[in-house]
């Protein structure tokens, strides 16, 4: 402990901190937080992690440090790798500063997909769910067109406001209405087919798993709010697509 | 036959391509296609024979918990990464949607039907997902045991 100013809760309170915005379950951050507490020598750490905020002790006793989370995303590979660390911190004992060194890195640069390989993923995906819910191979391109447009206006208008559900709307009206004109067009064989499978990669997969893991693990509180995001999310979608069907009555 | 293998490309491309826009590490992106191919094949053939769509579910959600848990075993990976794109497709989606599209249509009685239906889709995939919790519980407690 060469500096003061690296303590442990402050290394715990950061690795909970990338887990939760990354949208771990609360029940994962609040064990990795507790173990690398204890491969420090803490006995008795508390941990308490929820949707929107952290807080750590020493001891239940001790003075309890406390951190906001504002923004959250999904990124199954920050995850990971604090996992990877947590695992090393307990199996070698990392000195302080170093592990604390490792976490700011690893917050900052962890290799992502670049924006057109993951709207070439959303453009697949979108077509194969057309294929796997029933579509026919008609529905297979338009399905295509339109999950790709409605993927890539969700991402741009999610830069540019700061409310998320808003964004997931604008993107599944842009399905609804690339779907209609398709359709109007003579392209595809069941318009249902093509907006239930171009509206798939705005699911909100992780939450909804999230939501039921941590329901069962017993935390109420995380799993309900998660589950009542991930609602939101649901109604944003289907309020985009039946604004477009209330416009145009196909 | 062909049905069956152009539902397996579809299932694995879509599950995989599910991993990329979460972001999975790059190693983990076959794996997730396989569990979701896997889980999705299963629910497709119960399907086929007319089971119950709730419990082909149920069934197909149970085999995705044990996959990605036997795949964060072997690969030591949080098992996060696995059930959501293996879920995925199980999710009910299509009912869903059929649901809101009754509301907005005025048809209340259709809708409250299908949103009690998306209802118990979501109460399965849930009794799939505590299934592989349940397993893993009863295996670290056998293991304790052990001398």
């Amino acid at each position: 402990m060469s500096k003061q100013s690296v303590t442990v809760e402050k290394i715990c309170l950061l690795a909970g901190k990338i887990m939760l915005a990354s949208g771990a379950e609360t029940y994962r951050v609040e064990d990795t937080m507790d173990r690398i507490a204890q491969s420090y020598g803490v006995e008795n750490p508390q941990s308490y992690a929820t949707l929107t905020g952290l807080h750590f002790s020493l001891d239940y006793t001790e003075s309890s440090y406390f951190l906001r989370i504002t923004k959250r995303a999904t990124d199954l590979h920050k995850i990971d790798d604090v996992n990877q660390l947590s695992r090393e911190i307990v199996a070698y004992q990392l000195p302080l500063e170093t592990a604390y060194h490792k976490l700011k890195t690893l917050e900052k640069n962890v290799p992502t997909f670049s924006l057109s390989f993951q709207v070439l993923a959303a453009t697949l995906v979108s077509g194969c769910f057309s294929l796997m819910f029933g579509g026919t191979w008609a529905d297979f391109l338009p399905a295509c067109l339109a999950g790709s447009i409605g993927y890539s206006t969700m991402i741009l208008f999610d830069k540019m406001i700061e409310i998320r559900f808003l964004a997931e709307f604008i993107g599944s009206s842009f399905i609804g209405l690339t779907a209609a004109i398709c359709f109007l067009l003579g392209f595809g064989g069941s318009l249902e087919m093509i907006i239930i499978g171009a509206v798939m990669p705005l699911v909100p997969g992780l939450p909804i798993t999230n939501a039921i893991r941590d329901l069962m693990a017993g935390h109420l509180v995380s799993g309900v709010s998660k589950g009542i995001e991930s609602l939101l999310t649901a109604v944003a979608i289907g309020a985009g697509i039946a604004m477009v069907y209330g416009f145009f009555p196909v | 036959m062909f049905d069956i293998i152009v539902q397996l490309a579809a299932s694995f491309i879509a599950s995989a391509g599910f991993g990329v826009l979460f972001n999975a590490p790059k190693k983990s992106l076959i794996p997730c296609g396989l569990v979701g191919m896997l889980g999705w094949i299963l629910f497709y053939t119960l399907r086929e024979f007319h089971v119950d769509i709730v419990a082909a579910t149920t069934f197909a959600a149970i085999l995705v918990s044990i996959l990605s848990q036997v795949c964060s075993r072997i690969l030591k990976r949080p098992i996060i990464i696995f059930t959501v794109s293996g879920i995925i497709p199980l999710v009910p989606g299509g009912v869903a949607y059929n649901a809101m599209r009754n509301f907005v249509e005025n048809d209340y009685n259709t809708a409250i039907q299908l949103s009690a239906q998306v209802m118990l889709l979501a109460g399965g995939i849930a009794i799939g997902l505590m299934f592989s919790q349940v397993i893993n519980q009863i295996m670290m407690k056998l293991q304790k045991t052990k001398p």
